[in-house]
C-alpha cells in the first residue's frame, strides 16, 4: 500500500512538473529525440480574437436560396479564400466551410478589417477588354462578352459545355469573329438571366472603385448575345455596350505589387505562354488603340497600346494612383484568381486590438484574485485538509493551462482561449474544490460521530464518490448541448466555454480525487497520531 | 435539530416574490421588443459598433446622422467619458458601412472602432432556434439523468419533478432579473447568455442531487422515521457542503464582477445569481416539495377547500 501510494506520488509529482515546464511562458516547444522516435510539438497559447483583436467574417454563396451549389465549387471557393488570407500575411488565421454555402474566416490581429473584408468576397474575374479607340474612365461598370457568358457555369441548368474551360478555346478568337460565347447561344431565359445577376451584383471594392457609374445598374441583365431572339420580358437599352473580352485572369501566371518610375505602387503580372500569344497577337494588331483592365466588370484601370507587348509581361497602373494597401490587396486577388461562387458577406464580428487586450488583463486579474480567496477560504476552514486541497486546486490548475497550450497528443491540438473560455475554467474551480468540499464534510461528519481519522478519511472519499459523479456527469452533459450550440457560427464564443468547462470537469475528478486521497494517505502516514490529538487542525 | 421544513411554504413564498416581479417585466418586455427580453442583434440580426472618438461626442448628433442616412431605428449610448459611442442599428453591408463611418468621421473626426459586430437577419433567426432547442434539449437530457440516476429510490419520478422544479425556478429567477435589467439598464439577451443560462441548468440539479443522494442513503438506514425527518435530517447533513462550495463559486463570480472587463460583466451576474438561486432552490424547493408530495399535502388543501365550500 505505502509502495504504491509513493508510486502514485511520484507519478503526480512527475506530471506536475512537466506541466509546470509547460506552462512556463518562455516553453515554445517540445523537441524531443529518443533513438529514431522523433517528437516535435510546438507549445503557444492561443488566444481568441475576443482577446487579441481580430476579425471574424462567415461569408455565403451569393445564389439564390433554392439553387443547388456544387460542393467542388464550395472548396474550390474555401481554397481561394485560404490562398487570398495567406496572401495578405495573416498568422494563424482559420478558413473553414461550414455548412453548405457558408465559409467561416477568422484573421487575428488584423488593422483593417474593412479592407480585409472587401478582399476576402471580391469575386476577382479579371479582364482585358478591347475598348477601342476611346478611353474608358476608371470605375466605369461595363458588360463585357466574358461576364454575360462563361459565368453561366455557375448553375446547374446551364448545359455543360459552357464551363470556363469553354474560353479557353473561345479566347483565341482574334480573327474579331463573332466570339464563340455567342456561338453557344444559350437562350436567354429568366432561368439564365438569374443566374447572371449574382456576378453582377458583386462588386468590387468600394476602395478600387470608388465612382462607379449609376446609369449601368447590376439590373441590366440583358440577353446579350445578338443572334439570341430576345424574349419580350427583356429589353435591351440601346446604350448598353457589351466589350469583347480578350483574355482573363486565367491567363495571369502571377501578380505582384511594383513601383512605377515616379515610386508609385503599380501592379506588375506575367502571363502564361498562352496568355502571351494572345496578348502579343492582340497588341501587334491594335497599337494605338485602349485596352481596358476590367475587375469584376468595373474597368480599373485602361492604358493606351502604344507597342505590342510580346515578352509576356505587363502592368497595371491607376490614374488617380493606388495606394500602396490597395496595391497588395489587388495583386492578391490577382494572384489567386477568381471565385467560383460569388460570396457575401452574412456576419461580421471584429474586436479591436485595445479592447481585447484590456479584457484578457481585466479577466486574468479578477480570476487570479478570485483564485486566492478561494485558497485562503479553503486553508482557514479546513486547515491541513483544506492546504491539500490547495495544492490539488494548485496543481489542478497547471495541468489545465498545460492542456490549453499543450493538447492532448492523438486527441486534439490544444485549446484557444476566449472570454468565456476563461470564465469557464475559472468556473470549473468551483467544481474541483466542490469534490474535495464534499469529501472533507463527509469526513468530518464521521470524525464527529467518533470513528477514528484512518476510518473517517476512507468513509469521507467513499461515500463522497456517487454526489461527485452525479453532480460531474450532470455538468459534463450540460458542455455536451453547449458545444453543440456553440457550433451554430452566431455563437462560436460559447464553444470556447464548453470546451473549457468540460476538460475542467475531467481534470478535477483527478486532482480533487486520486490526488488528495494521495496527498491525504502520505501525510497520515506521516503525521496521522500528531493530528488525531488536535482535531482542530482537521477543521473540527 | 432545527426544522427548516417546517417553514416551507414561507419559503415557496419568498421564491414567488423574487419570480414574479420578473415575471411581470418579462410582459412588459414582450409588450415593447416583442420578447421576453431585449434582444441582442445575436437574435434579431444588425449591428453594433463601438467606435471611441478623439473628441467628446453626444448621442443625439450621432443619432441624427444615422436618422440622416436612413436608419431611424438607431440607438446610441456613450460610456462615461463620452468619447466611447455604442450604436445599435439595423444590419449594415460593407458599403452602407463605409457610408456611415465616412459620415461620423466628417462630424467628429478620427475614430478607433473598438468593436464592430454585423449580424445578417438570417443568421440571427437561426441562433435563435438553436437557443432554444439548446435550452429544451439541456433541461431534458438533466431530467432523464436525474430519473436515470435515482431509478432505484421508491418515487423516482417525484425526484425529477421536484428537480425540474428548482430548475425551472432557477431559470426563471435569472432570465427575470435579466428581463427587470434589461428594461431598466438596456440589458440585452445575446449568445452569452444563453451559455450562462445553460450553465445555471447544469448547476441548478447539483445541489439537489447532492441532497437528494443523502436522502437515497439515509432511507434505508433510518426505516422508524418519518419522512419528513429523514429529510429533515439529510437537508442539515448536505448544508455545510452547499453553503461552502456556493461560497467559493461565488468568490471567484464577483471576482470577475468586481475587476473583469465590461464585455462579460452580464454573464458573470446571470452566473451568479443562477448559482445562489440554484442552491436555494434546492435546499428551500426541491426538498421541501418532496415532503409536501409525500404528505399529499395538495390534495387534503383542495379536500379541505372543498369540505368548507360544500
Amino acid at each position: 500500500m505505502r509502495e504504491r501510494n509513493l508510486l502514485t506520488l511520484l507519478a503526480i509529482v512527475l506530471l506536475i512538473s512537466f506541466c509546470l515546464w509547460v506552462d512556463l511562458p518562455q516553453t515554445k516547444a517540445l523537441n524531443l529525440q529518443v533513438g529514431p522516435v522523433k517528437l516535435y510539438r510546438e507549445i503557444e497559447f492561443r488566444l481568441g480574437l475576443d482577446l487579441q483583436g481580430g476579425l471574424q467574417v462567415v461569408l455565403e454563396a451569393d445564389v439564390p436560396p433554392g439553387e443547388a451549389l456544387r460542393p467542388e465549387s464550395m472548396d474550390a471557393a474555401r481554397n481561394i479564400v485560404q490562398n487570398r488570407v495567406d496572401g495578405m500575411g495573416v498568422v494563424e488565421a482559420v478558413v473553414q466551410r461550414q455548412g453548405e454555402r457558408r465559409i467561416l474566416v477568422e484573421l487575428p490581429g488584423i488593422a483593417n478589417p474593412d479592407e480585409a473584408i472587401a478582399t476576402l468576397k471580391t469575386t476577382g474575374r479579371l479582364e482585358f477588354v478591347e475598348a477601342g479607340l476611346a478611353q474608358l474612365p476608371e470605375g466605369l461598370k461595363i458588360l463585357t462578352t466574358y461576364e454575360v457568358t462563361p459565368s453561366l457555369s455557375i448553375t446547374p441548368t446551364v448545359t455543360p459545355e459552357i464551363t470556363p474551360t469553354a474560353t479557353g478555346e473561345v479566347t483565341p478568337a482574334l480573327e474579331m469573329t463573332p466570339t464563340p460565347s455567342l456561338e453557344v447561344s444559350p437562350t436567354p431565359t429568366s432561368e439564365v438571366t438569374l443566374a447572371v445577376t449574382p456576378t453582377l451584383e458583386a462588386t468590387p471594392t468600394a476602395t478600387l472603385a470608388p465612382a462607379a457609374t449609376p446609369e449601368l445598374t447590376p439590373t441590366i441583365t440583358p440577353g446579350i448575345a445578338p443572334t439570341a431572339t430576345p424574349t419580350p420580358t427583356q429589353e435591351i437599352s440601346p446604350t448598353v455596350r457589351i466589350y469583347r473580352t480578350i483574355m482573363t485572369g486565367k491567363h495571369l501566371r502571377s501578380a505582384k505589387v511594383g513601383s512605377d518610375e515616379f515610386g508609385r505602387p503599380e501592379i506588375d503580372f506575367e502571363l502564361t505562354p498562352e496568355g502571351t500569344e494572345i496578348f502579343a497577337k492582340y497588341t501587334r494588331e491594335h497599337v494605338g488603340e485602349f485596352l481596358a483592365i476590367v475587375l469584376d466588370g468595373v474597368v480599373i484601370s485602361c492604358p493606351r497600346i502604344r507597342e505590342p507587348i510580346t515578352e509576356g509581361r505587363g502592368r497595371i497602373t491607376s490614374e488617380k494612383g493606388f495606394t500602396l494597401e490597395e496595391a497588395r490587396h489587388l495583386a492578391v486577388i490577382l494572384q489567386y484568381g477568381a471565385l467560383p461562387v460569388p460570396l457575401k458577406v452574412i456576419q461580421v464580428r471584429s474586436v479591436g486590438p485595445a479592447l481585447g487586450q484590456d479584457a484578457l488583463q481585466k479577466t486574468l486579474r479578477a480570476g487570479i484574485i478570485g483564485l486566492i480567496v478561494v485558497l485562503t477560504f479553503m486553508l482557514s476552514y479546513y486547515r491541513v485538509p483544506g492546504f491539500l486541497a490547495d495544492l490539488a486546486l494548485i496543481s489542478y490548475g497547471l495541468i489545465n493551462l498545460a492542456i490549453y497550450k499543450f493538447g492532448i497528443p492523438g486527441l486534439f491540438p490544444g485549446v484557444t482561449l476566449s472570454l468565456p473560455g476563461i470564465t469557464g475554467f475559472l468556473l470549473s474551480t468551483g467544481m474541483a474544490v466542490d469534490a474535495n468540499i464534499l469529501i472533507f464534510e463527509r469526513m468530518k461528519e464521521e470524525l464527529r460521530q467518533g470513528r477514528p481519522l484512518p476510518v473517517a478519511i476512507e468513509a469521507g472519499f467513499s461515500r463522497a464518490w456517487t454526489s461527485i459523479r452525479d453532480s460531474n456527469l450532470s455538468t459534463l452533459l450540460t458542455c455536451i448541448v453547449l458545444y453543440w450550440f456553440g457550433s451554430n457560427f452566431g455563437a462560436s464564443m460559447v464553444k470556447g466555454f464548453a470546451i473549457t468547462l468540460f476538460i475542467g470537469v475531467c481534470v478535477s475528478m483527478f486532482t480533487a480525487i486520486t490526488m488528495t486521497r494521495t496527498f491525504f494517505s502520505f501525510v497520515f502516514d506521516l503525521v496521522g497520531r500528531f493530528l488525531e490529538k488536535r482535531p482542530w487542525l482537521l477543521g473540527i | 435539530m432545527y426544522n427548516l421544513i417546517e417553514k416551507r411554504y414561507w419559503f415557496f413564498a419568498l421564491s414567488l416574490l423574487i419570480i414574479v416581479p420578473g415575471l411581470i417585466a418579462m410582459g412588459i418586455s414582450l409588450a415593447r421588443f416583442k420578447a421576453p427580453w431585449k434582444l441582442s442583434v445575436d437574435f434579431t440580426g444588425g449591428t453594433l459598433m463601438e467606435l471611441r472618438f478623439e473628441q467628446k461626442v453626444s448621442p443625439e448628433r450621432i443619432y441624427s446622422i444615422f436618422m440622416g442616412l436612413g436608419y431611424g431605428d438607431t440607438t446610441v449610448q456613450t460610456t462615461a467619458d463620452e468619447k466611447t459611442a455604442i450604436i445599435r442599428c439595423k444590419h449594415l453591408d460593407e458599403e452602407a458601412k463605409a457610408k456611415v463611418q465616412g459620415e461620423l468621421r466628417k462630424e467628429f473626426g478620427p475614430f478607433e472602432e473598438l468593436r464592430y459586430e454585423s449580424i445578417g437577419p438570417a443568421v440571427g433567426k437561426e441562433v435563435t432556434r438553436a437557443a432554444t432547442l439548446a435550452t429544451i434539449a439541456a433541461s431534458f437530457i438533466i431530467v432523464s439523468f436525474i430519473v436515470f440516476a435515482f431509478r432505484k429510490v421508491p418515487n423516482a419520478f417525484r425526484y425529477g419533478i421536484c428537480a425540474v422544479i428548482a430548475m425551472i425556478h432557477d431559470v426563471l429567477v435569472a432570465t427575470g432579473l435579466f428581463s427587470i435589467a434589461g428594461l431598466l439598464i438596456g440589458w440585452e439577451v445575446d449568445a452569452l447568455f444563453v451559455t450562462a443560462l445553460l450553465t445555471v441548468i447544469g448547476f441548478s440539479v447539483q445541489d439537489t442531487i447532492v441532497v437528494f443522494d443523502r436522502i437515497r442513503e439515509n432511507t434505508p438506514k433510518r426505516r422508524g422515521e418519518p419522512f419528513e425527518v429523514i429529510v429533515t435530517r439529510s437537508l442539515l447533513e448536505t448544508l455545510h457542503r452547499s453553503l461552502v462550495t456556493q461560497l467559493n463559486a461565488m468568490f471567484v463570480l464577483i471576482a470577475i464582477l468586481l475587476f473583469g472587463g465590461a464585455t462579460i460583466k452580464q454573464f458573470a451576474t446571470v452566473l451568479l445569481v443562477g448559482l445562489m438561486s440554484g442552491t436555494y432552490s434546492s435546499i428551500f424547493n426541491a426538498v421541501p416539495l418532496l415532503v409536501v408530495w409525500e404528505n399529499r399535502e395538495i390534495q387534503k388543501f383542495f379536500a379541505r377547500v372543498f369540505a368548507r365550500s360544500s
